[in-house]
């Protein structure tokens, strides 16, 4: 249902201002929610109304009012160790395999797609640097990607509130690796150090990764998409992906019915692998090496 | 089988904030007033998980954490403690790990904060 205050143009119009700078979609349950999300937008460039907003996004060619009206309708939600099962998987399993695969290259690069404000990506730069020894000598590279330019934003600085912190983080962790300050906690710097955060579209820009990304997190993000874009974004996340890599995606996402270019993986339960590699090795009737 | 919490809080309408939430959560929920009534109760019973105020009259939430350390469980495992404040300084947060928390959540708290931090201990 449309709100009542604002024009069904004026809603046709900011969905459409959405798709066409993000790819996504809004659902029929995030509609209503647009009035109340733009207000502090409208608020900022002292705009009155919905209707208001769509005027000047048409006529006034401000770069900054679009990318903040974008940003506003974007959902950031996330949280440290988000389903921190996975993150368990991950370390006992995943790494593992991952150490196996590029002990020669000693090269491991991840990629968190769609990382809103930092916090998962934060999450697996604590946990490789807690297994410590076991990447010494290795390069990790740890690259963090958004649409959004104020959660990149976000995430660059390191800062959490109170909430944010104590939202599915260890207070070990918190104690470890987070510097109190009167604005809230603060990554130190040899945990910012360890991840670059990019402003990137998925569908339309290249990944900023130096080399193939051998695990991918692409949670809660391609739900967004309407099918065809999702099938789109399926591709370059393959198109990213090394050839024995893994991708992550979230709770109640799959790749059943919506790609042929990633598969479930028969080694690690609930990721999945570049399906070329799948029928290679089928194909082959010899494992890969792992 | 339920798991049950004992919540311990010289604040009724915490308290009652609390047991609605983990009841909510299918918690069986025992009240403590202070730490004095909670180690009384701990000598007898082991709950799955301690809610633990820090500041309390009678006996505070360190001093509770001081002799509860020393009670035998057995073979069994201990109970978590997770400690609410309302004090967030780090060298706070840090005084009660090391007392032997668990976790520490602050007050005021809504469901998914509380269940998110009994996730983090193993109990929800």
């Amino acid at each position: 249902m449309m709100g009542a205050s604002a024009s069904e143009s004026a809603y046709r119009v900011l969905m459409g201002v959405l798709e066409s700078r993000t790819g996504q979609t809004l659902s029929p349950n995030r509609i209503w929610r647009i009035e109340m999300s733009l207000k502090p937008v409208m608020q900022r460039h002292g705009i009155a109304d919905l209707d208001a907003l769509v005027g000047a996004l048409v006529t006034a060619d401000s770069r900054q009012l679009l990318d903040d009206t974008v940003d506003a309708m974007l959902n950031n939600e996330t949280y440290f160790y988000r389903e921190h099962n996975v993150f368990d998987d991950i370390a006992a399993t995943a790494l593992e395999k991952l150490r196996a695969i590029n002990a020669e290259r000693r090269r491991l690069t991840i990629w968190h797609c769609g990382v809103s404000t930092g916090q998962e990506a934060y999450s697996m730069a604590m946990l490789i640097a807690e297994q410590g020894a076991k990447w010494a000598g290795w390069q990790v590279d740890i690259v963090g990607t958004d649409v959004s330019h104020q959660a990149i934003g976000r995430a660059r600085v390191g800062l959490f509130s109170q909430f944010e912190i104590q939202r599915g983080l260890p207070v070990q962790r918190m104690v470890r690796w987070f510097d109190q300050t009167e604005s809230g906690w603060l990554a130190k710097a040899d945990l910012r150090r360890r991840i670059d955060f990019s402003v990137q579209n998925m569908l339309t820009d290249r990944p900023p990764l130096a080399s193939p990304a051998d695990l991918i997190f692409c949670r809660n993000l391609l739900l967004y998409f309407s099918l065809p874009m999702r099938q789109k974004a399926f591709a370059r996340l393959r198109a990213a992906a090394a050839p024995q890599s893994f991708l992550v995606l979230g709770a109640g996402e799959t790749v059943l019915g919506q790609t042929d270019q990633f598969v479930a993986s028969p080694r690690l339960r609930g990721l999945y692998e570049p399906a070329d590699q799948q029928a290679r090795r089928f194909g082959s009737g010899r494992p890969v090496a792992a | 089988m339920s798991k049950s919490c004992l919540v311990v809080d010289d604040s009724k309408v915490i308290r009652k904030v609390a047991r609605h939430i983990l009841e909510s959560m299918s918690f069986a929920v025992e009240e403590a007033a202070d730490g004095q009534e909670a180690l009384t109760y701990c000598r007898a019973n082991r709950p799955d998980v301690i809610l633990l105020d820090w500041n309390m009259p009678v006996m505070s939430g360190m001093e509770f954490l001081g002799a509860f350390n020393d009670l035998d469980y057995g073979h069994e495992e201990r109970p978590r403690v997770v400690f609410c404040t309302t004090e967030n300084s780090i060298d706070h947060i840090r005084a009660a790990i090391e007392a032997g928390a668990d976790e520490y959540v602050m007050k005021p708290f809504d469901r998914e904060t509380l269940e998110g931090k009994l996730q983090l201990v193993g109990v929800a």
